[in-house]
C-alpha cells in the first residue's frame, strides 16, 4: 500500500512538472470525431484539435487510454456532446489533472427522451448542430479572446454552410414519398434526425449499442416490416450487420447501405466531415426510399 | 382445445413463423451435439474454466487479422483460431513435460496473448471493440455461420470417436493409461484442438457467453444424472438442445436477450439437478434409503 502511494505521488510529479506544449495554438479535445469536425471548422488556424475517439471509433464504448489523459492535461478546452453519451470521460478529466474547461456542446438543445434517458444523438439534426456551433464559437471566444473576431467570422460561415445543407435535407425527404418514409436502423441513433425531417426509424437495439437483443424484439420488428411494408433496412457503420440482413432477408425489405450515425470515417471514406456524413445519410435514404 | 391452442402458440408458433427463430434452434441444436461432449471431457478434466480463458487468448489473432484486412470476419477468425491453437497446445505442452499444471500454464499464457492482443489493437490507434465486433448473436444466423457451425460439429463428433478411448482412460487414470499406450498425449493434443475449434466459432456464431455455457453447464447437469462416460454424454447433449430450446422459447415470449435466456435455463436445470440429481443430489443424499426403496 505504501509503495503504491508512493508511486501515485511519483506520477502525479512527472505529469504536473512536464513542460507545457507550445502555446501558440489553442490546445481543444473533443470527445469524438463529428464534435472535432464542429470545433476544426469554428477554430480553424488558430487552434490545434485532437479527438479521443477518432473515425469509426463507438463513443458509447470506449475505454480511454493514458494517452487520452494526456492530451486532455495539455488541453486549454475540452468539448464534449454531453447528455450521457461520454459516461467515461468526467473521471478521465478528473484523473487527467489538467486545468481545462468543459464545454458541453449540447447546451441550449431540448433533450429528446428515451424511456427516462435523454438521447445523446442530438448531432443528427442539423438544426442541432448549428448550436453545437455556436456554443463552441463561444466558448473558444471566451478561451482565447484574442482570437474572437476570426471564430466569429469563421462560425458565420460554417453555420451559412449547415443553413443550405438543412435546406439541401428537407428538399431531398420531400422527394420521398410520404408512406414511404420509414425505415429500419441498427440503433436507436437517428430519434433527432427523425423529428426533424419526418422519416421513421425504427431500430432492434435499445438506445446503446452496448445492450442485447431478445428473440422479441426481432420478432416485432418483423411483423411490423411486413405489415408497414417498410422499404429498406439500413446498416450503421459499427455494428454487427448479420442482424439486418436476417431481417431483410425475412422481410423482402431491401438493404439500403450504411448511415453514418456516431462517428465520421477516415479522410478517405464516405463520411470525413459532418457536412459529407449528412449529405451521405440523405443519399442513402432517397435512394432506398424513393423508387 | 383452448390449452392445446395456447400451448402451440407459445412452444411451436414462435418457429413456424418465423425463420430465423428455426435457424436459431438449428444452430443451438448443432452446438449441443458438438460442444456438450466437449463440455463433459473438460469437467472430467478439471478444465471448465477454460473456455473463459480461451475468449481472451483468441485477441492477438483477431487483432492481428485486422491489421491484415480490416474488418473482415473471416481473417479475424482466422487469426483467432491460430492464437487459440498457439495458446492451448503451448499450455498443453508446459503441462505435460513440466511440474506446472494445465490450468495454471493456461492461465499464464492466455494473460500474456491478451495483453498482446491489447498492445496490438492499441498500437493500430484505434477502439473499436474487437471482440465485440467479432462475437455473434444467435439470432442472425447466416448460411455460411450456420454451415460453419454443423460442419464443426460434425468434425468434433467423429474425432471425438476416434479419440475416445484414450481420452476417457486418460480422464479417469491417467498413470494407468501412461504404462499401455502412447496415445495420452496426442489425443490430448486433439482435445484441445477441438476446444478451441469449438469455442471460437461458436463465440463467433453465438457470443462468448452461449458458446462457453452451452459446453459447460450441461456436463454440470449431467454429472448429477449419471456416473458412466457415456450416460454423462448423453445427458448433457439432451440438457444442452432443451436449454436453447426453452431459452429460445423464453426470450420470444418475454423480452430477455437470448443469450442469457439460454444460460438462465440451463441454470435452472443445473440448480434442480444439483438438488434432485440422482447422483450424489443433494435430496438424495439426505435420504438415501427411500429411494433405493421404491
Amino acid at each position: 500500500m505504501r509503495r503504491f502511494q508512493l508511486w501515485l505521488i511519483f506520477l502525479l510529479l512527472v505529469t504536473s512538472a512536464a513542460p507545457a506544449r507550445a502555446q501558440d495554438r489553442l490546445n481543444v479535445v473533443a470527445s469524438f470525431s463529428i464534435l472535432g469536425d464542429f470545433v476544426r471548422n469554428v477554430g480553424g488556424e488558430r487552434v490545434s484539435v485532437t479527438t479521443l475517439v477518432g473515425p469509426d471509433g463507438d463513443v458509447h464504448v470506449y475505454t480511454p487510454a493514458p494517452a487520452d489523459a494526456k492530451k486532455i492535461a495539455d488541453a486549454k478546452l475540452v468539448v464534449i456532446n454531453g447528455l450521457g453519451l461520454e459516461g467515461w470521460l468526467p473521471r478521465l478529466v478528473q484523473s487527467s489533472g489538467g486545468k481545462a474547461t468543459m464545454v458541453t456542446a449540447s447546451q441550449g438543445i431540448t433533450p429528446l427522451k428515451i424511456g427516462s434517458d435523454a438521447d445523446p444523438h442530438a448531432w443528427q439534426s442539423v438544426a442541432n448542430a448549428r448550436i453545437y456551433v455556436a456554443d463552441i464559437r463561444d466558448a473558444l471566444v471566451a478561451a482565447d479572446p484574442a482570437g474572437a473576431e476570426a471564430y466569429r467570422a469563421n462560425a458565420e460561415r460554417y453555420l451559412a454552410k449547415l443553413d443550405a445543407l438543412d435546406r439541401e435535407v428537407r428538399e431531398a425527404v420531400a422527394q420521398i414519398p410520404q408512406a414511404r418514409r420509414k425505415v429500419i436502423s441498427t440503433h436507436d441513433a437517428f430519434g433527432y434526425f427523425a423529428s426533424a425531417y419526418g422519416i421513421e426509424f425504427i431500430a432492434p437495439q435499445g438506445v446503446s449499442t452496448e445492450s442485447e437483443v431478445s428473440a422479441r424484439d426481432i420478432a416485432r420488428i418483423i411483423t411490423e416490416v411486413r405489415a408497414a411494408k417498410i422499404p429498406a433496412v439500413f446498416l450503421e457503420n459499427i455494428s454487427d450487420d448479420r442482424l439486418m440482413r436476417r431481417i431483410s432477408t425475412e422481410t423482402g425489405a431491401r438493404v439500403g447501405g450504411t448511415l453514418f450515425s456516431d462517428s465520421l470515417t477516415g479522410e478517405k471514406g464516405d463520411a470525413p466531415t459532418y457536412i459529407d456524413m449528412v449529405r451521405h445519410n440523405i443519399k442513402a435514404l432517397t435512394s432506398a426510399l424513393t423508387n | 382445445m383452448v390449452y392445446s391452442v395456447m400451448i402451440y402458440d407459445a412452444l411451436i408458433a414462435p418457429f413456424t413463423e418465423f425463420e430465423f427463430m428455426r435457424r436459431a434452434l438449428a444452430a443451438v441444436v448443432a452446438l449441443a451435439l458438438g460442444g456438450a461432449p466437449i463440455g463433459v471431457f473438460l469437467m472430467l478434466r478439471r478444465m471448465s474454466l477454460v473456455g473463459d480463458a480461451m475468449a481472451h487468448a483468441i485477441l492477438p489473432g483477431a487483432a492481428i487479422g485486422f491489421l491484415l484486412s480490416g474488418l473482415n470476419l473471416f481473417a479475424m477468425t482466422t487469426g483467432g483460431l491460430i492464437a487459440g491453437f498457439t495458446v492451448a497446445i503451448l499450455a498443453g505442452v508446459v503441462a505435460r513435460t513440466t511440474e506446472l499444471k494445465e490450468d495454471a500454464s493456461l492461465a499464464t499464457f492466455y494473460l500474456a496473448s491478451l495483453a498482446l492482443g491489447v498492445t496490438i489493437v492499441s498500437i493500430k490507434g484505434t477502439n473499436i471493440d474487437l471482440l465485440h465486433v467479432l462475437f455473434g448473436n444467435i439470432l442472425a444466423m447466416d448460411d455460411q455461420t450456420l454451415l460453419v457451425i454443423t460442419f464443426n460439429a460434425t468434425i468434433t463428433l467423429i474425432v471425438l470417436a476416434v479419440i475416445y478411448r484414450p481420452l476417457v482412460i486418460e480422464s479417469v487414470d491417467p498413470v494407468f493409461l501412461r504404462t499401455v499406450s502412447r496415445a495420452g498425449a496426442p489425443a490430448h493434443l486433439a482435445f484441445l484442438a477441438l476446444v478451441v475449434i469449438n469455442l471460437v466459432n461458436g463465440f463467433q456464431a453465438l457470443g462468448t457467453l452461449l458458446a462457453v455455457g452451452l459446453m459447460i453447464l450441461p456436463a454440470g447437469i449431467a454429472r448429477f444424472w449419471s456416473r458412466d462416460i457415456t450416460g454423462m454424454i448423453c445427458i448433457a447433449v439432451i440438457s444442452a438442445i432443451v436449454s436453447g430450446y426453452a431459452g429460445l422459447v423464453l426470450s420470444f415470449q418475454t423480452k430477455v436477450p437470448s443469450g442469457p435466456a439460454i444460460i438462465l435455463v440451463a441454470a435452472l436445470l443445473y440448480v434442480g439437478s444439483v438438488l434432485f440429481g440422482s447422483v450424489s443430489g443433494l435430496f438424495r443424499q439426505m435420504f438415501p434409503g427411500r429411494h433405493l426403496e421404491a
